[in-house]
């Protein structure tokens, strides 16, 4: 029926916190049991408030931690880092994008280094090869040739962010997997990232996981959606089902804590301050 | 947008631009505090007379001038400008012995530094990155060695190696050599759950690599700065190993051996005991100056973009 | 007579890289009872502007300003330090930060009580009434048990309220808000910007609030300052702003809204960062 890359069933991954001297150590479910299915080229978008676990879901897709219990499957191959570690394919078929565009680059390593350490760690490029492939990326998301030699530090948030995701597909990932990549930019930046990312779907075809807490941003970019809250899935579908119709009060609230930014709103809250004055 | 040079000219001047401005404002904060701009210019001055003291120094260190034992400085009663800082108990000249003992003094601590601050950073690394009981092990011995007073500790270390220059440094380098494990670990706790490192880990960087090349080059900011702090306090320390007669053996200019052979005579004779006294001083405020300069321009908290 | 009237605020820091001017003459004038949005992206020198006027800024700072005054005060002429003091009371600020802005060692009570006790002639006994009293009014609830309470044993949310809290103790005139929600999940932005505007509107306070975001603009402003790099964009009242903008940045900014989009691709500033770039290189200064 369909092209699912990615396959998630009943994913489970809890943290275990407290534990000192004195006390036995309590299980925090940061996620309980999510499935849902990305199909190829699409974009699926996680929403939810901080603490809900989206990032905890993101690290066990790209395999950074492993799951308690639940698969995960990408282009049908099971993914089980607990038991067979990541091999070379694994590491190309999904790859990351995190939110803090400050944290997220190695300080002390120029952009160009950046960018070749994944070239240079799995692939068996000459210097001059990976050289290329680098200042090839930088124009493909927008940078200069001249950016090459630069510290992360002398760029801004927006231009960091592109270099993120300029390495995350340096290996030409299938599924990317974007942690809130957009939330700390301003909002003109916010666009130019966005349409980036949707030039890059169009020309390698990627797959995103899109997590992100703004329902402005979900509802631009997003095929299906899903919105979690306290590790659970409450709702899940195409964005107009979830937008038109949602099932869930969770979705509902958040819905209506959505600041609009609408000139009937507006009108709407002046009139009634105006009334509540007079 | 206006001028589009040659790539490959470009990104090779851009690579170079960028470490020069990383320089450049290296320099714009450490040189906005006077005090270790002082320091780092007495520093350097240090350096240069114990490289150059066979043409500086005027006289031979351990050349015996029976003609005038004890003389005092050239300014005082009965000083000769032969003999700018006055001879010792037996006739050799101060000046030239100070500027000979820089050498010893700056070899300490250069020794003692690189000693400390390799196994430190080994040790340290290893430690914050693995956790686990590779880090219980390493850090309780460790506080083993931290609960001891450190020259107390360094005395019997000497003891047991016997005495001797080189014993001294390395006696000093293991007690020193804690702060900077600690240190390292600290650093290494607090970068490793970075979301760089974990991006390096994802592109498939091993162990070695994440922990040489990712974490270790975002940690040498307070190491640099606890590095020259540990300086000084190898110069002080091997000065007071010289003066119990576990350092540096007589008749080696060593500032603290200088010290000890000049005890009997604090009374009679004020310059034999002052002028390596002050070279000490003055050294180590030097150092501990440029250290404070340091932190203030690695320190990223104190820095506004 | 204005609450606040600042005219031509300029602030230059010296920094590594030479003189770097983060304002470039801004004007603010706000009423009693009004609430004026400064709107910009990161770095346009909002939070400086407010830094300026409490003169909270490090001496690396140069000031000016041709006209600073606050119910007649004139500013200028008053040291930072004795600014602080005539103006605190009646001008309080909370920040971006909610649990970075409380001393982590102290409880939330003892906190509200020094500030009370720094302002007012309360005595102990009123001050713990108040305390409770302030507690309530921004919505804790269990008031009498959360005064013993730390920073850390809140949630962001509620750190910002007791920020709230404590910047309202003493009736200030002026409300400066730098960012109240950016750190906050949107449910929670909801019941902070209610509680702000509903405090605001309950005392006839002045309140100035600095976001970068739109929505946050819709939901409180009356009237907005659009800031760019340092200048003065585009003052407007809010539904002119959103109806009809006559700035070409606010008009970039609001088409790169993504629930106005309208195409696959996003409109952006970057056309009009190009612009704007040239002519100031050239030295005409694009003010409106
Ligand atoms: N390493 C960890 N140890 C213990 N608890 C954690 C850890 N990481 C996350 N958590 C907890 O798991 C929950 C989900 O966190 P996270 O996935 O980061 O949320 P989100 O990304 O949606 O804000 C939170 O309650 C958080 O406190
Ligand atoms: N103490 C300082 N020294 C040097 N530059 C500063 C200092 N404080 C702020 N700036 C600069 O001033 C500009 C405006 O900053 P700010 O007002 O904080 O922006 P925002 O609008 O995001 O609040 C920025 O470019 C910032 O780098
Ligand atoms: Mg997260
Ligand atoms: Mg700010």
């Amino acid at each position: 029926m369909s092209d699912a890359i990615l396959k998630v069933r009943d994913l489970k991954r809890g943290y275990e916190i407290g534990g000192g001297l004195f006390s036995a150590p309590r299980l925090l479910h940061a996620v309980k049991g999510v499935s849902f299915d990305v199909e190829r080229g699409t974009t699926l978008a996680v929403v939810g408030e901080s603490g809900c676990g989206k990032s905890t879901l993101a690290r066990m897709l790209t395999m950074i931690d492993a799951p308690t219990s639940g698969s995960i499957e990408i282009d049908g191959t099971p993914i089980d880092i607990a038991r067979s570690g990541i091999t070379r394919e694994m590491r190309q078929a999904v790859q990351i994008v995190f939110q803090n565009p400050y944290g997220s680059l190695n300080p002390r390593q120029k952009i160009g280094a950046v960018l070749e350490e994944p070239l240079l760690l799995n692939t068996s490029m000459s210097a001059a090869e990976r050289r290329d492939a680098a200042l090839a990326m930088l124009a493909k998301v927008g940078l200069k040739p001249e950016h090459y030699g630069r510290y992360p530090h002398m760029f801004s948030g927006g231009q960091r962010q592109r270099v993120a995701i300029a390495r995350a597909i340096m290996l030409r990932p299938r599924l990317l997997v974007l942690d809130e990549p957009v939330s700390a930019l301003d909002l003109s930046v916010q666009a130019q990232i966005l349409n980036l990312l949707a030039d890059l779907q169009d020309e390698f075809g990627l797959t995103y996981v899109f997590i992100s807490h703004d329902l402005s941003v979900v509802r631009y970019i997003a095929d299906k959606v899903m919105v979690m809250y306290f590790g659970e899935a409450v709702e899940y579908g195409t964005r107009d089902e979830v937008f038109e119709n949602p099932q869930h009060d969770y979705t509902r609230t958040l819905f209506a804590a959505t600041p609009k930014a609408d000139v009937a709103s507006i009108r709407a809250r002046l009139e009634k301050k105006k009334a509540a004055a007079g | 947008m206006t001028d589009t040079p040659t790539p490959a000219v470009s990104v090779e001047a851009e690579s170079r631009n960028a470490t020069r401005q990383m320089l450049a404002e290296f320099w714009f904060y450490f040189s906005r505090n006077r005090g270790a701009v002082v320091g780092l210019v007495v520093f350097v001055t240090l350096v240069l007379v114990a490289l150059a003291a066979p043409v500086v120094a005027p006289h031979d260190p351990d050349m015996q001038y029976r003609d005038s034992f004890l003389t005092p400085p050239f300014w005082s009663e009965g000083g000769k400008t032969a003999f700018l800082l006055g001879t010792d108990a037996v006739g050799r000249d101060i000046l030239s012995r100070l500027i000979y003992g820089a050498r010893f003094s700056l070899f300490i601590g250069l020794v003692v530094v690189t000693i400390a601050l390799t196994g430190g950073i080994v040790l340290g690394l290893v430690a914050g990155y693995f956790r686990g009981w590779v880090d219980t092990v390493i850090m309780r011995v460790m506080d083993v060695v931290l609960a001891f007073p450190s020259l107390l500790l360094a005395l019997v270390l000497v003891a047991v190696l016997g005495p001797g220059l080189v014993n001294a440094m390395i006696a000093i380098a293991l007690v020193l050599q804690p702060h900077f494990v600690r240190l390292t670990r600290a650093a290494v706790l607090a970068e490793r759950s970075r979301d760089y490192v974990v991006a390096a880990r994802l592109a498939g960087a091993g162990n070695l690599r994440l922990m040489f090349k990712t974490i270790l080059p975002n940690c040498l900011a307070p190491l640099i700065v606890q590095a020259t702090l540990s300086f000084s306090n190898a110069i002080l320390d091997a000065a007071a190993l010289g003066f119990l007669g576990m350092g540096a053996q007589p008749p080696t200019p060593e500032w603290g051996t200088m010290l000890a052979e000049a005890r009997e005579f604090i009374l009679r004779a004020w310059w034999v005991v002052t002028f390596p006294g002050l070279a000490i001083l003055i050294t180590v405020l030097a150092i501990n100056l440029v250290g404070d300069g340091l932190r203030d321009a690695l320190d990223p908290k104190l820095k506004r973009s | 007579m204005s609450l606040l009237e600042i005219r031509n605020l300029s602030v230059e820091f010296d920094t590594a890289a030479g003189p770097f001017r983060a304002l470039a003459g801004v004007d603010y004038t706000i009423e009693a009872g009004e609430v004026l949005a400064i709107v910009g992206e990161s770095g346009s020198g909002k939070s400086v502007a407010m830094l300026a006027l409490m003169g909270l800024l490090p001496d690396t700072a140069t000031v000016t300003a041709d006209k600073m005054t606050f119910e007649d005060i004139d500013l200028r002429s008053l040291s930072a330090a004795r600014r602080r003091k005539v103006i605190g009371k009646d001008i309080a600020m909370i920040f971006q930060e909610p649990i970075a802005s409380l001393n982590p060692c102290f409880t939330v009570g003892f906190q509200l009580d020094e500030a009370l006790k720094t302002h007012t002639s309360l005595d102990r006994r009123q001050r713990r009434d108040r305390v409770i009293e302030l507690l309530t009014a921004v919505g804790i609830p269990e008031p009498e048990r959360r005064v013993g309470a730390f920073p850390h044993q809140m949630s962001g949310g509620q750190c910002q309220r007791v920020m709230i809290a404590i910047a309202t103790a003493c009736n200030p005139k002026l409300l400066i808000a730098d960012e109240p929600t950016t750190a906050l999940d949107v449910t929670i932005q909801k019941q902070i910007l209610d509680l702000l505007t509903g405090l605001q509107r309950d005392h006839g306070m002045g309140l100035i609030m600095i976001t970068h975001d739109m929505g946050v603009v819709a939901e409180t402003a009356d009237r907005v300052v659009v800031q760019y790099q340092g200048r003065q964009m585009e003052t407007a009242d809010v539904l002119t702003l959103f109806e009809n903008p006559s700035n070409p940045y606010t008009k970039a900014l609001l088409s790169a809204l993504p629930e106005n989009a309208t195409g696959d691709r996003l409109p952006t500033v970057a056309d009009f960062a190009r612009d704007y770039a040239k002519e100031t290189q050239a030295g005409t200064e694009a003010r409106p």
